[in-house]
């Protein structure tokens, strides 16, 4: 039993803390990706990156261009940027204090100091020659309180909200980065072998640090069929959606378990997850990626408004 | 004597340049030390406050702006002899305050003996007419308090205010001590000193024995109420939640459902058997005091005189350490007492009587002037250290409205050395230490948090004017 303004204050706090670290990968590989392009190509991957985070329109009406240090210091610590890394990390220290006597002094402190380090980092502009290293810093600085948390915090009702958050939005990062690339992927599904194709799935892959893993178990081959897979249905990969939903569903089952009652959330948990277990990549391709990826999005949507209720996070 | 500065009791050197029996330990510990690791350890503390976020946030200044109370890591240190007497005195003046306020609020008999005149009640906002004639559970007005004392001597301790509503600093208190241990480990096996630790764990009990009529179970159910996280104590109300073990609400999390006050958990409502709650009476209710308040629970001062809630500290305790209340504190003690009080107050004028109104006229530039109302140094004046320009603006306000105001000399407050760059150095000090009231009895514990003007020569040692915050000891027996 805790407050519900106290396990929405968790949740939250752990989805800006995915968020943060997620753009930060989405960054780096957008910024890879320039380097080893021709200007025009480059923006429209700055472009996109902007899009995949939902800053388009807004970044759009300050009439910024398309270069590296202008997109990249939008996204980081752009001002008046609600969506940048540095109000991310802002917003999930706010909400870390909010709900300080949920956690484990570890955590909090973890929290606060990574917070501290990258608002010292983005206090001014970054140069592109430091951009790698605050990149991954803001990555490491996240790892911290994910050790922390993993390592310090009981297993109830509160490390499951934080859970839940920080599943929820990873599910949420890996189809939307999906579903912004699918149209520049779906000619190469039948033609495969351009390398213009094979960047573009580099990107997808690195942008959810994949690209190892995927090479390792598919012996170097890039193929667009088969990272869709890695992507979508592989649940040993911690970024996949079979994942993310596998996790989602043992939150929800350790929540209805300790608090002896099922809610609607458990159920909609359950399905997608039991969903996407049955389902096979030619069956997506089928009925269309986009679409799939759609559905998933408004899924988690669902999924989040209904813990929201059935948790009470607010009157 | 040529020189015109107030001289002070410096609590660790003497008249003929000794060291103290109370910094004995210390210093012997101390001189053998390298200054530079002890300036490096000291910007060490700075960086443990930051990383745990013990700040406080300063009103007026950006929202969410977060500043930390600067510590100083050379302790005030007070012996066990001297802690004994001075602890006797707290209980004695917190069981007085305790007994003068079931009085106010029931039979006034202080008033109809005549020691205590009607008026200082009326027109006073800090006395409840909600509160006649009800007793709080376990008969507890002030649950917790915090005594401001101040030295002038060797045995010269004087109160300078009772914090009767919701004294802080506690937690200050507590890490300091902390803080002390992480840098100076060696140091606490040199030197014996009494152990503060226990307060959380104490206020956790002497909560629990406040439980309402209506509790029913069995753990009492205890939240600590906060205004939220732009609070300037804000850090503390979370630290003491979790040293408790207690829920940390707000406003926004609490409903009365079913005659009770309930929080909004995960699960459903559940039922606060007691509420320590770190907002003012006005804002507790907008059902019965300011409609206006987003802090409190609309019908608790209902399900309070119902026996369904246990408020700490109760409501209406204000009027206890109210500025016009405080200049009667020696009869106070002595009426409900039938004692001698142990500790002095501070002489006090009280502006609202025309002859000490005109003696206070003529003497502004030597006395302290202070708002009956105000608090955290704001709105008094220093006369000693003000301009005559301030003077006269101040001299303007008190005429317009002497009822405001009350004026005391100049204190020369004991001073207790700090650690700068060109080594130890006197400041001026005060003490809050901390009690518990519970129906079992009064928990004093030993210390309680040293204020210090950081700036030479300065009397003010507010941490919102520049204050700074010291480790206290009282030495093991």
């Amino acid at each position: 039993m805790m407050l519900g303004r106290s396990a929405w204050g968790v949740f939250w706090m752990a989805r800006y803390l995915e968020r943060a670290e997620n753009t930060a990968r989405m960054l780096d590989a957008g910024f890879r990706m320039a380097l080893t392009r021709g200007n025009t190509a480059a923006s429209d991957e700055w472009r996109s990156v902007l899009i995949t985070l939902g800053l388009d329109d807004a970044y759009a009406a300050l009439g910024g261009d398309y270069t590296g240090p202008a997109v990249t210091n939008y996204i980081l610590r752009g001002h008046n940027n609600l969506g940048s890394v540095l109000a991310m990390m802002e917003a999930a220290r706010t909400n870390a204090r909010m709900v300080r006597t949920a956690l484990t002094r570890e955590v909090w402190e973890a929290t606060n100091e990574s917070w501290m380090m990258i608002r010292d980092m983005l206090a001014r502009p970054v140069r592109e020659s430091d951009l790698g290293h605050v990149l991954d810093s803001i990555r490491r600085q996240a790892s911290l309180v994910r050790g922390a948390m993993e390592g310090t915090m009981l297993r109830n009702d509160i490390f499951n909200f934080a859970r839940i958050g920080t599943h929820l939005e990873r599910a949420d990062n890996t189809a939307r980065i999906l579903d912004v690339k699918y149209h520049v992927l779906l000619p190469s599904l039948a033609w495969v072998g351009s390398r213009l194709d094979n960047a573009q799935w580099e990107m997808v892959l690195r942008s959810v640090s994949g690209e190892r893993a995927f090479r390792w178990l598919n012996a170097g081959a890039l193929d667009p069929r088969g990272i869709a897979q890695f992507l979508i249905l592989d649940g040993r990969f911690p970024r996949s959606l079979a994942y993310c939903y596998n996790k989602l569903a043992s939150n929800v089952v350790a929540l209805a378990r300790e608090y002896g009652e099922t809610t609607s959330a458990c159920h909609l948990v359950g399905e997608a997850a039991e969903k996407l277990g049955r389902t096979t990549i030619a069956e997506i391709f089928d009925y269309g990626l986009h679409e799939f990826l759609t559905d998933s999005l408004n899924g988690n949507f669902r999924i989040a408004d209904a813990i929201a209720t059935d948790y009470r996070f607010t009157e | 004597m040529t020189s015109t500065a107030i001289s002070s009791f410096d609590e660790m050197i003497d008249d003929q340049g000794n060291v103290r029996p109370a910094y004995a330990g210390y210093r012997q510990w101390y001189d053998a030390q390298d200054p530079k690791w002890m300036s490096r350890q000291g910007k060490e503390a700075e960086s443990f406050f930051r990383r745990t976020g013990i700040t406080f946030n300063v009103y007026g200044e950006a929202a969410g702006e977060e500043r930390l109370i600067p510590f100083d890591m050379i302790p005030r240190i007070i012996t066990a002899d001297e802690w004994k007497k001075l602890s006797r005195g707290i209980e004695q003046r917190v069981r007085a305050i305790n007994a003068f306020l079931h009085d106010l609020y029931h039979k006034r008999e202080i008033i109809k003996a005549g020691k205590l005149p009607e008026r200082v009640l009326a027109h006073n906002d800090a006395y409840l007419k909600q509160m006649v004639g009800f007793t709080p559970p376990g008969g507890v007005y002030t649950h917790i308090v915090g005594i401001d004392l101040v030295r002038t001597g060797a045995d010269d301790f004087m109160v300078l205010e009772d914090n009767a509503r919701t004294p802080s600093g506690v937690s200050y208190m507590l890490e300091n001590r902390e803080t002390m241990m992480a840098m100076f480990p060696e140091l606490f096996t040199r030197v014996q000193v009494q152990p503060v630790s226990d307060y959380p764990r104490a206020l956790a009990r002497s909560l629990a024995a406040c439980a309402p009529p209506a509790f029913a179970g069995d753990r009492p159910t205890v939240a600590v109420l906060t205004p939220g996280i732009y609070n300037s104590a804000y850090f503390e109300h979370a630290f003491l939640a979790d040293q408790m073990g207690a829920q940390l609400v707000e406003s926004g999390d609490l409903r009365v459902v079913d005659g009770r006050v309930c929080m909004r958990t995960t699960r459903g409502f559940k039922a606060i058997d007691v509420l320590y709650r770190r907002v003012d009476d006005d804002f507790l209710d907008p059902l019965t005091f300011n409609p206006d308040s987003m802090l409190g629970v609309a019908g608790i001062m209902d399900v309070y005189r119902s026996g369904g809630i246990t408020i700490a500290n109760a409501p209406g305790t204000g009027i206890a350490d109210d500025k016009a209340i405080y200049s009667f504190m020696p009869e106070i003690v002595e009426f409900y007492t039938g004692e001698k009080p142990i500790l002095k107050n501070v002489p006090t004028w009280r502006c609202a009587e025309a002859d000490s109104l005109a003696y206070v006229l003529d003497n502004l530039a030597d006395l302290v002037v202070k708002e009956v109302h105000g608090s955290g140094g704001y709105g008094m004046l220093i006369g000693p250290t003000s301009s005559k320009a301030e003077i006269a603006a101040f001299e303007r306000k008190l005429r317009a409205k002497p009822d405001n105001y009350i004026a005391q000399p100049t204190l020369s407050l004991s001073t207790v050395p700090i650690f700068t760059k060109a080594g130890l150095a006197p400041r001026h000090v005060d003490l809050r230490p901390f009690v518990l009231v519970s129906p079992g009895g009064i928990n004093i514990t030993p210390g309680g948090l040293t204020r210090v003007a950081l700036k030479k020569g300065s009397l003010v040692v507010n941490s919102s004017q520049g204050g700074g915050t010291k480790d206290s000891w009282v030495l093991a027996e």
